[in-house]
């Protein structure tokens, strides 16, 4: 079998005294869509967070192609998972992310903003790392606004920027964290167009949504999280369209308004 | 009635430059050096490391609820005595003003640094920059433009608080006013001499600080 481009084993995340989600395992194979739904507080965006190490998982490891990222090492009363940053730095060119509220940097324009990585990052010189960006740009339609400011974008620019940015840094799989949440909703139509033209593409990546009907058509696999992990998983037609357990049918059941 | 008479000023008008002269040195190498010193400060009290931080704390705390005078006296008539060194007015107006101006950026520099959403450094830090390159490329830049304001307000301070050096003979403005003063028995028409120099010369300096804020609220977006 396949060794999976990413595997989660055993991830446990705390805030304090409080669980948010323990014993998760999750298996992801190149070319993956997964959706993660669930109510608020159920840990979606905290689980994708911990995936690039946004948030530090409190027990469990991250495995990117088969390498464990983090060094474990033995103390007294078990294992501790040690993390440097260079190695986090590098999982993080090879995990992109896409935030709920953008966070384009404003002092860059839409250029200096997909560039960014490449010149800082990847030590690439100007001249090539402009002509990358501007290519991820067109990409997300918006070639004509690389000079623009982010205070100039609408909202559903400034999240394309964010998906250009994102790509530039060639990622092997891209994480999206609720990424229409913060848009009008007259904005949202053209964010979620861009992100099903990258799933045509064939790339991997994780998103967490409220829009279920998006998820439905979008993802391969659906990932329901309550009560502390994931708690139904499956295919869109099975979690969303015939829930077995009766969160998910209580979830779903409160998203009827939205076709599929 | 008074009768006002400048003359003895004009003829020692080169009295009053060559203090204003040592005065804008001063504070311009408590600039140069006070603002690295307030950033450094800054940061390592923002590490997160105790044993940087704390340190960092205590200088800024010390510098910052000392009277200015008390530290310059320190330097001057105090630290020789530890280092068995010679001191001049110069290098103890300077090692003063630079540490204190440091101590004050460093809490202008903090204010700026923590006021930055922290969306901006998770966004850096998921491109896969380090902590150093996101402070440098993303948090700075965006920092220093809101702290621009504050530190004007504070570099003038630091301009005027430096006439106590004239207490440890350091030729400043003051200083060269006081000379000046009981040479020509004309303190009046010296010190108003000597206050309209700080006024002209501060008010220069708030004028290019304004435009400079200006250009630079033009020259990109503070908004997301």
């Amino acid at each position: 079998m396949d060794t999976p481009l990413l595997r989660l084993a055993g991830l446990d995340k705390r805030f304090g005294d409080r669980a948010v989600f323990s014993g998760v395992d999750l298996d992801v194979k190149r070319g993956d869509r997964i959706a993660i739904i669930g109510a608020s507080g159920s840990g979606k965006s905290t689980l994708l967070r911990c995936i690039n190490f946004l948030e530090r998982p409190d027990a469990g490891r991250v495995i990117l192609n088969g390498e464990p990222v983090g060094a474990e090492r033995q103390r007294s009363g078990g294992t501790e998972t040690r993390y440097d940053e260079g190695s986090l730095n590098r999982l993080r060119q090879r995990v992109g992310m896409v935030f709920q509220q953008f966070n384009l940097f404003p002092h860059m324009t839409a250029l200096g903003n997909v560039m960014e990585g490449l010149v800082t990052v990847k030590r690439m010189a100007r001249a090539p790392a402009g002509e990358r960006a501007m290519a991820e740009l067109a990409r997300v339609g918006l070639a004509d606004k690389a000079e623009a400011y982010p205070a100039h974008l609408s909202g559903g620019q400034k999240q394309r920027v964010a998906i250009a940015r994102a790509l530039a840094m060639e990622p092997e799989i891209l994480l999206f964290d609720e990424p229409t949440s913060a848009l009008d909703p007259a904005l949202v139509g053209e964010v979620l167009d861009t992100i099903q033209a990258l799933a045509a593409e064939g790339r991997t990546m994780i998103l967490v949504t409220h829009e279920i009907g998006f998820a439905y058509h979008m993802a391969t696999r659906v990932l329901f999280l309550a009560e502390g992990g994931i708690y139904e998983q499956g295919t869109p037609d099975e979690v969303l369209k015939a829930p077995r357990r009766p969160l998910t049918q209580a979830f779903i059941a409160g998203h009827r308004r939205f076709s599929f | 009635m008074y009768r006002w008479d400048f003359t003895p000023i004009w003829a020692h008008g080169d009295l009053l430059l060559a203090g204003l002269g040592n005065t804008l040195v001063l504070t311009a190498v408590a600039l140069a050096g006070g603002l690295p010193v307030g950033l450094a400060l800054a940061l390592a009290r923002l590490s997160g490391n105790r044993l940087m931080a704390a340190p960092a704390g205590l200088v800024i705390e010390v510098f910052r609820t000392t009277p200015p005078l008390v530290q310059l006296f320190w330097f001057y008539f105090g630290l020789p005595i530890i280092l068995n060194v010679e001191m001049t007015p110069y290098l103890a107006a300077a090692l003063t003003f630079t540490i204190q101006s440091g101590a004050f950026f460093a809490e202008i520099f903090r204010a700026g640094i923590v006021s930055v959403d922290k969306g901006q450094s998770e966004s850096a830090r998921a491109i896969g920059m380090s902590k150093a390159q996101a402070m440098r490329r993303i948090i700075l830049p965006q920092a220093v433009k809101r702290m621009f304001p504050a530190m004007m307000e504070r570099s003038i301070e630091l301009m005027k608080t430096t006439t106590l050096v004239a207490t440890v003979s350091y030729a400043d403005l003051l200083y060269q006013a006081n000379e000046l003063a009981q040479k020509t028995f004309r303190p009046l028409e010296v010190f108003t001499a000597a206050a309209l120099l700080y006024f002209v010369t501060i008010t220069l300096v708030s004028a290019l600080g304004a435009l400079v804020e200006r250009r630079m609220a033009q020259s990109g977006e503070m908004t997301r």
